[in-house]
């Protein structure tokens, strides 16, 4: 492929990356339906088995999936090239949306009816997260072993205050323990 | 210097937040116990924002946060920290991907960081929860809410905004 195409091909991959940080809401699995729109069946970039490996690669990768989802395909258009133009098109509409309304916000916060609205917000954003609780347990404890692992750390948490951080490394270090046993 | 250690510390989330955007919540909320670049309160307001704005959730969050520790330029460090691992480790696994993902020690560990990580989620809920309901309307609100949430399926921006609203007219 010449330069010039390539460009052009770069163009492209930033165009479908844009438009999907633009238009899509909420993160994770709710971008999935404009990921198939725009990458299988509009552009072809990848087959639909692509996207659900790179789906289920990119829960065991640290970092936003969606992110993952665009730096994995703009790797397999482009390679490293493809891979930084796609991560950065999908991050740039919201670069500039949340910058501009938490501008916006900040001015309004000592408005009563604003501080009244996001009182509100508070607690309506708590609910929605312990219903995503309730989603991830469903689908992250399975076993004796994670369910007991849930909750060792959830008393850790109570007990010892331990950061995110050092949870996450104790447990990757109790699989690490179990797989080695269970050898 | 703030840049740096705003790079650091988003770089770090980018790297343990592992299982997507409401993962790093409870990372956000230990900063708000570390620094003083942003409160607890403010966190819920940032994730509201994130979740009814275009864009994978994490992102926001990190722009918006990084926004408000040190403006521009923090908001655009915070998300290329954020990022940046995750585009390093994706870029390193496409070259071995089906071998990774089949992997034994890969996924024992990825299924016993699964549990911990939902654990961290609902402490931060809790944390959260204890700063927002101080009164019996809020604390009725809230179980109401959560109900509704749970049993009837609508996006977050619908309750989001409904939440808004409602605040304003119980004057929360």
């Amino acid at each position: 492929m010449n330069r010039r195409m390539s460009m052009a091909e770069l163009g492209k991959i930033f165009v479908s990356f844009f438009k999907i940080g633009l238009f899509t809401f909420g993160g994770g699995y709710a971008m999935m339906p404009l990921f198939r729109q725009e990458l299988i069946e509009k552009r072809k970039y990848i087959t639909e088995d692509e996207l659900i490996d790179y789906y289920s690669i990119g829960q065991c990768t640290p970092g936003v999936i969606a992110v993952n989802v665009a730096t994995f395909t703009g790797y397999k258009i482009q390679k490293v090239l493809g891979a930084t133009v796609a991560t950065l098109a999908i991050v740039l509409p919201s670069l500039l949306i949340i910058m501009v309304l938490a501008g916006i916000l900040n001015t309004l916060s000592d408005n009563q009816m604003v501080a009244h609205a996001f009182a509100g917000i508070r607690i309506g954003v708590i609910a929605l997260i312990l219903k995503e609780v309730i989603v991830l347990f469903k689908k992250a404890v399975a076993t004796k072993f994670q369910l007991a692992l849930f909750i060792c750390v959830l008393f850790l948490l109570f007990c010892v205050h331990l950061s995110a951080i050092t949870v996450v490394l104790l447990a990757a270090f109790a699989g690490f323990v179990k797989r080695l046993k269970d050898r | 210097m703030i840049y740096g250690l705003l790079f650091w510390e988003f770089f770090k989330i980018g790297l343990f937040a592992i299982g997507g955007g409401m993962v790093t919540i409870p990372f956000l909320f230990d900063l708000t116990k570390k620094y003083s670049w942003f409160t607890a309160e403010e966190l819920t307001n940032m994730i509201a924002v994130s979740q009814s704005t275009p864009g994978p959730v994490g992102v926001n969050m990190a722009t918006y946060a990084g926004f408000q520790t040190a403006g521009i330029w923090g908001g655009i460090i915070a998300t290329f920290g954020v990022v940046l691992p995750s585009v390093i480790i994706v870029i390193w696994v496409s070259k071995l991907l089906s071998h990774y993902k089949n992997n034994p020690w890969v996924m024992e560990i990825m299924a016993s960081i699964r549990p911990a990580v939902v654990a961290l989620i609902l402490l931060a809920g809790f944390e959260l929860l204890k700063l927002s309901v101080t009164d019996w309307i809020s604390a009725v609100f809230g179980v109401a809410f959560f109900l509704m949430v749970y049993f009837f399926k609508k996006s977050p921006i619908f309750y989001i905004i409904l939440s808004a609203v409602l605040g304003i007219i119980l004057k929360l």
